[in-house]
């Protein structure tokens, strides 16, 4: 069998994006509110499932606890209306990015001393300080009711939200999603294309070998933990004002699972699995609750399943199936 | 000076001395192979001079400076590199990656994340010379993983080499594959060690291989050095000849 | 000095109940490399079954009868547990070890609704099995029988435990099997079945932890997965896949938990974690790690 062969992103690829791209801005126009709205919290979501993969996939970190970092986010947001007044988005991607970045670096420094499954447990444990503090100290952070997000101005203020908030959020606030994810997205390409991208791979695969080529591993491993966490804040930051209201479920380790679920949905092994898993599990979610109770029962199922029979997700089978064929053929 | 001098160095595991009280002086361009039977100590040694351990006593010197404190990081950055007895390489990465990151760590662009690894042909280049130096220079794209023994054996030293480093140590270079492999795999660590002026210790097993390409002969037995020198009067060495059983 | 004797008390009760859970999980850990983020969910089993049985038994059978029904809350734990080893988990011991976190959390999700399938959404209560063993005076302090109880359990299943590991010939196969799993399958152990055994045990130790805590906290919805994350501070404080361990860091998770609660509400968790940091940086395994 022959050895499989490094690829690089051709012609084909670039029309592929490309052709997406143009999909996703059409969307509005031809997709009901309802829909574009699901679609922002996919592409919110993915942005969460490429940071988180960024650890996973890319450096060989599992963890279980980005609840941290997007909740923080989201309270961050929140605070930021209720104590600030202040209401413009890129006050709240600012603060995001922030608060993600800085529970990260602290979480990170414990964490990346560790691997495998210690790390895992490490980072759940650490991440529910955050969900018993915001229980806690509810007379701050609204305990289990949460505190209201309203919507935001775009652009510093030079969208201002009109009359109709679902007309708004279903364009407006969809471009600027659209965007930020698009950002995120080529942010997160560049860095694993990069040489430290490269030295994460590195690590992944071999720990001492890459301390044999003079990585410092972990001071790497921690610098990813921190990008990470910022990326997954910035989509904490975008995800409140659109749920209108931050919640401590969202800090609540299950979570952290939902994340990790999304990205082993999409296939941890490639760029684009994550995005794929995301917006997949989205719409997975939303149709389970709409149609049963027991959806978590469904959900349940459909990870046992996958782990059991395809661990590289829809984007790594796919890509197996395609190779199969084209062997084949 | 020599390049390497190692002091009286020490490492007990438990009740085992498996390097007691090592005297140790590598010049440089000097190709030194490291014999003794098993469990002699000869990968423990190359463990402490490369800095996976750290020596219960004795002190390691490298141009004169003393790195017995240093990380391995320090000591890649000073100019020691090594290869391994059990392959270690970025199996998910390819040839050319796995090279690559030799070379952007030794020119401090390991830790660039805003610019494409693709994007910097002089490394590539570089990449590539030296895996042509080592006869990978077709199976660039392959990834490591999907190499066969002797090409990844020998992308295992073009990794270390890609370095740069002063002084190579290399763990069973021959290891695990075929004689007539065994000739070509030394055959092109002998050249690009000589024909770059490096220093070079190989812990061989294979006192064929030790005899025809050392220029000095270290050998270890129960932790200590027995007997060092060049081949002709190793031997002769009537201890070698006891724990070698023959010539 | 009541509140002292009390606060104390409460502290062991902690203890014993969080050892349970721990010890299933670490014990689990330590002989099969798993570790099982639906664990607290067979903690909320045991709970719910319990709960269960007591409200259907209560009216007729004596209270001291119904304490039979903690083993057999456990037992029917374990068998669920003996169930899923060779169907679910087993296919994963070649894989990386990061797939058995994502399997047990489908696990989690299937378990939650699983409970609430059975039991519905509302809470389950067993109060009256609490109730009905009135109280003792403890250095003049009343103090309800059944958390005596409970405490006696919890040690009298640390000391069974530990002769359980270090004194029967299972025991010898089980700690055998987790030092090294192929040199103890080249000496005829049975690995499969050392696995599933001690896979049931530990889920049967956290059915039993349910089980005795049912009648003082009911059983809610939700509890396991709450349950989840105090047992991980315990293992890691305490060291992942040590009995010890498990019991020494339950205990100093119980007494700081008691501590807080009486003096200091807001604080709880921060010395927790704070203490979870010292341990971390001085011990980096745990206090009694086997890793």
């Amino acid at each position: 069998m022959n050895p499989p062969r490094h690829s690089s992103p051709g012609a084909a690829s670039l029309i592929s994006v490309g052709l997406l791209v143009a999909v996703l801005l059409a969307v509005p126009s031809v997709a009901s509110s309802y829909q574009t709205i699901l679609l922002s919290y996919g592409l919110i979501m993915a942005i969460a499932a490429l940071a988180l993969n960024l650890l996973l996939g890319y450096t060989g970190l599992l963890s279980f606890g980005h609840s941290a970092y997007f909740g923080a986010a989201a309270y961050a947001v929140a605070l930021t209306v209720k104590y600030l007044r202040v209401s413009a988005m890129e006050a709240f991607l600012a603060g995001g990015l922030v608060a993600g970045g800085v529970i990260a670096a602290l979480f990170g420094f414990v964490c990346v001393r560790y691997t495998r499954i210690f790390f895992s447990i490490l980072t759940l444990a650490l991440s529910q300080v955050l969900y018993s503090l915001a229980l806690k100290f509810f007379w701050v952070t609204g305990g289990t009711d949460g505190i209201r997000v309203p919507t935001p101005s775009l652009l510093g203020g030079v969208i201002r939200v009109p009359e109709d908030k679902v007309v708004f959020l279903a364009h407006d606030y969809y471009y600027y999603v659209l965007i930020v994810f698009l950002l995120c997205a080529g942010l997160v390409w560049l860095i694993v294309h990069s040489p430290f991208g490269k030295s994460l791979q590195a690590i992944r695969d071999n720990e001492v070998r890459a301390e044999f080529v003079g990585i410092r591993v972990r001071r790497h491993r921690w610098i990813a933990f921190v990008i990470s966490g910022m990326l997954t804040g910035v989509a904490g930051a975008l995800w409140a004002p659109l749920n209108g209201l931050a919640t401590p479920d969202v800090l609540y380790w299950p979570f952290s699972g939902e994340l990790v679920f999304m990205t082993v949905l999409g296939g941890f092994h490639s760029f684009a699995g994550p995005i794929v898993g995301a917006v997949a599990f989205n719409y997975l979610k939303t149709y389970a609750v709409g149609r049963t109770e027991y959806w978590q029962l469904l959900l349940g199922v459909v990870l046992v399943v996958l782990v059991l029979v395809m661990p590289d997700g829809i984007v790594g089978t796919a890509a197996r199936l395609a190779r199969g064929l084209r062997r084949a053929g | 000076m020599p390049l390497l001098a190692a002091e009286g160095l020490e490492k007990h595991f438990g009740d085992t001395r498996a390097v007691d009280g090592v005297d140790l002086a590598i010049d440089e361009k000097r190709l030194v192979s490291l014999v003794g039977s098993n469990g002699a100590g000869k990968t423990t040694l190359v463990n402490l001079i490369t800095g996976l351990v750290r020596p219960d006593g004795g002190r390691i010197f490298f141009q004169g400076r003393d790195v017995t404190a240093l990380p391995v990081y320090e000591r890649i950055r000073s100019g020691i590199a090594r290869s391994f007895q059990i392959v270690n390489l970025f199996d998910g990465l390819t040839g050319l990656d796995n090279v690559r990151l030799a070379v952007f760590s030794r020119e401090g662009k390991i830790g660039h994340a805003a610019s494409l690894a693709e994007g910097d042909p002089e490394a590539r280049a570089e990449a590539l010379e030296v895996l042509g130096e080592f006869g990978l220079g077709d199976k660039w794209d392959v990834k490591a993983g999907g190499l066969a023994q002797g090409e990844r054996k020998l992308l295992d030293v073009a990794v270390a080499y890609a370095l740069r480093p002063k002084l190579i140590l290399l763990d069973e270079p021959t290891s695990g594959v075929g004689t007539r492999e065994k000739s070509s795999i030394m055959d092109r660590i002998e050249s690009v060690v000589r024909s770059h002026g490096l220093s070079a210790v190989i812990v061989e097993h294979d006192m064929d291989v030790v005899f025809r390409y050392s220029d000095r002969i270290v050998m270890m037995h129960e932790g200590r050095v027995l007997a060092e020198g060049p081949p002709n009067q190793i031997i002769r060495d009537e201890r070698v000849a006891a724990i070698l059983g023959r010539r | 000095m009541d509140i002292f004797v009390a606060q104390s008390l409460n502290a062991l009760l902690y203890t014993a109940d969080l050892f349970l859970i721990a010890g299933g999980l670490s014990l689990v850990f330590g002989v099969m490399r798993i570790v099982n983020l639906a664990h607290g969910n067979f903690f909320a089993l045991g709970a719910f079954v319990m709960a269960w049985m007591v409200g259907r038994l209560a009216a007729s059978v004596p209270p001291v009868f119904l304490l039979l029904l903690l083993p057999v809350a456990a037992l029917a734990v374990a068998v669920v547990g003996m169930v899923i080893e060779p169907i679910l988990l087993r296919p994963l011991y070649q894989r990386a070890e990061e797939y058995q976190l994502l399997l047990t959390f489908g696990l989690l999700l299937i378990l939650e609704d699983v409970t609430r399938l059975i039991w519905g959404p509302t809470p389950l209560s067993a109060s009256t099995l609490w109730s009905s063993f009135g109280s003792s005076s403890i250095l003049g302090t009343d103090y309800p029988n059944y958390s005596l109880l409970v405490i006696a359990i919890g040690l009298v299943t640390a000391v069974l435990l530990w002769a359980f590991v270090y004194r029967t010939k299972f025991g010898v196969m089980l700690r055998a099997t987790s030092q090294d799993r192929r040199m103890a399958s080249a000496l005829g152990i049975n690995v499969g079945s050392v696995y599933v055994q001690a896979f049931a045990l530990g889920c049967g130790m956290a059915g039993l932890a349910g089980a005795i805590i049912v009648p003082i906290q009911g059983a809610v919805l939700g509890m396991g997965v709450d349950a989840l994350v105090l047992s991980f501070v315990v293992v890691v404080i305490g060291g992942l896949g040590s009995l010890e361990g498990a019991l020494v860091g339950a205990f100093i998770v119980a007494v700081v938990r008691t501590l807080a609660i009486t003096f200091f509400p807001e604080l709880e968790l921060a010395v927790l974690y704070l203490i979870t940091a010292l341990v971390l940086v001085t011990r980096p395994a745990g206090l009694f790690s086997r890793q």
